[in-house]
């Protein structure tokens, strides 16, 4: 199983990652679990400065952006 | 900055190709990276040079299309009311979205080299006075949204940076923000557009240094110093050059997606008052005789909350109907510069005390800035 963290502290960006990475999890099919990460010091722990992020098994694949679907589809492939 | 920051083609190239076959010279390298380029890439880089040529002709002739749309589509008489608008909203809209489009990618490009995380690199171990400087020029740079004002706050406490120079970054970054830099050099010349910028750099600098003078360490959050930030992630550490093209591409597609319709009301609500508002008509209101107009406009301006994007087609019709340049900049500065719901973020990191110096600070900068326009112009 893979993990999908989207870190945000609730920003209108960061729930569309939420959203757009469900929706992925959702399309790919695989077995995922999302997790949706707002506290700030878990944020920071990541080394995120600019969030939303998306993290993928403990691995920042995104920073600051909104990918699509489709992209994200691939980065958690 | 720190030492081990590896310059970043360097990096690209040693993650790609084979290290031991690493081509050093520019051309060789060129090679490799055109290697690695795939069909899809190639396409895209092609229609990017085609749109990039074609940009400057098509904005050139502009003028003649909105008259043409206006007087031989719309069959609306020159110089009515109606055709004065229509004809403004017709030039307007094209020109602000091209130079929009040329802008974010150009500055979206310039940003893949300043992340947040450099910037941090670059102000950490920095002085006061020179710290404030140059972290008001990098908030010009800098990608920054309210979201990320926090987090950013937080990293740059967490570095050892001094709390007057992050301020000097966290009210230059909204302040003097791209996109107005570039309407207002659109719309009215590079002579504006540098005093905005230099005067956004101003109030960011002293009222950093101000700030910094205040001592206001312990006005910050006490959880905020026990926050430990972890490394900065490897993606952000190896950028090659298609991907800062992505970069700027997906910045264009964000940001336009965001304030377009900003952009329409405003350009729609500068066409009204340029074709109905009677020439002169706000030079009593918001003249340069009327010197209380800079405080009241600064007021107005600062519960109001709209994009940059969306602001500058109306103070070009204000400024067209007579209202003085100081106090329209006054205005423009508070509504982009001093935001609501930036403050309530802020307010989770900011003891109350030091979020009303920060308002009080930048307020009372915006006001001195309206003041000395209208003086000099």
């Amino acid at each position: 199983m893979k993990k999908l963290q989207v870190l945000g502290p609730g920003c209108p960006k960061c729930m569309e990652l939420a959203r757009r990475t469900e929706e992925a999890a959702k399309a790919a099919g695989g077995d995922y679990e999302v997790e949706k990460v707002s506290d700030l010091g878990k944020i920071m722990a990541f080394g995120v400065l600019m969030p939303p992020a998306l993290v993928v098994d403990g691995e920042v694949k995104v920073v600051g952006q909104v990918p699509s679907v489709e992209e994200i589809k691939k980065m958690i492939a | 900055m720190k030492s081990e920051q590896p310059q970043e083609q360097e990096v690209t190239v040693a993650v790609t190709a084979e290290t031991s076959l690493r081509p050093c010279s520019f051309t060789g390298r060129m090679k490799t990276a055109a290697a690695e380029l795939s069909a899809q890439q190639i396409l895209k880089l092609t229609l990017l040079a085609l749109g990039l040529i074609i940009w400057y002709p098509v904005y050139g002739r502009l003028a003649p299309f909105s008259l043409w749309i206006t007087h031989d589509i719309f069959r609306i008489a020159p110089n009515t009311h109606l055709g004065d608008a229509v004809s403004f909203f017709f030039l307007d809209i094209p020109k602000v979205f091209m130079l929009l489009v040329l802008v974010i990618f150009g500055v979206g490009i310039i940003r893949s080299f300043f992340t947040p995380e450099r910037t941090r690199d670059i102000l950490a171990g920095k002085r006061e006075v020179l710290g404030d400087v140059l972290a008001a020029l990098l908030g010009v740079v800098t990608p920054f949204c309210s979201c990320s004002a926090v987090p950013l706050f937080i990293g740059f406490v967490e570095a050892g940076i001094p709390i007057g120079v992050t301020f000097a970054f966290l009210i230059s970054a909204p302040m003097v923000n791209e996109i107005a830099l570039v309407l207002l050099f659109g719309l009215f010349g590079w002579r504006i557009a540098l005093i905005y910028l230099s005067m956004g750099l101003l109030i960011a600098m002293t009222t950093g240094w101000i700030i910094g003078r205040l001592n206001m360490e312990r006005q910050v959050e006490d959880w905020v110093y026990e926050i430990r930030m972890g490394q900065t992630p490897a993606l952000l550490q190896k950028l090659t050059w298609m991907s800062r093209i992505d970069y700027g591409l997906h910045q264009v597609r964000d940001i336009v997606g965001k304030v377009w319709l900003y952009i329409i009301l405003g350009i729609g609500a500068g066409a009204a008052i340029h074709g109905y508002v009677p020439e002169g008509f706000l030079a009593a209101l918001m003249g340069r005789q009327a010197w209380w107009s800079v405080p009241v406009a600064v007021i107005l301006g600062a519960p109001l909350y709209s994009n940059a994007a969306g602001i500058i087609p109306v103070v070009q019709a204000l400024l067209a109907k007579g209202a003085a340049l100081g106090t329209v900049l006054a205005f423009m500065m508070s509504i982009i510069g001093i935001s609501f719901p930036e403050c309530v973020i802020l307010r989770k990191v900011l003891k109350p005390r030091l979020i009303a110096v920060f308002i009080g600070v930048v307020t009372a900068g915006i006001i001195i800035v309206g003041f000395i326009f209208n003086a000099i112009m």
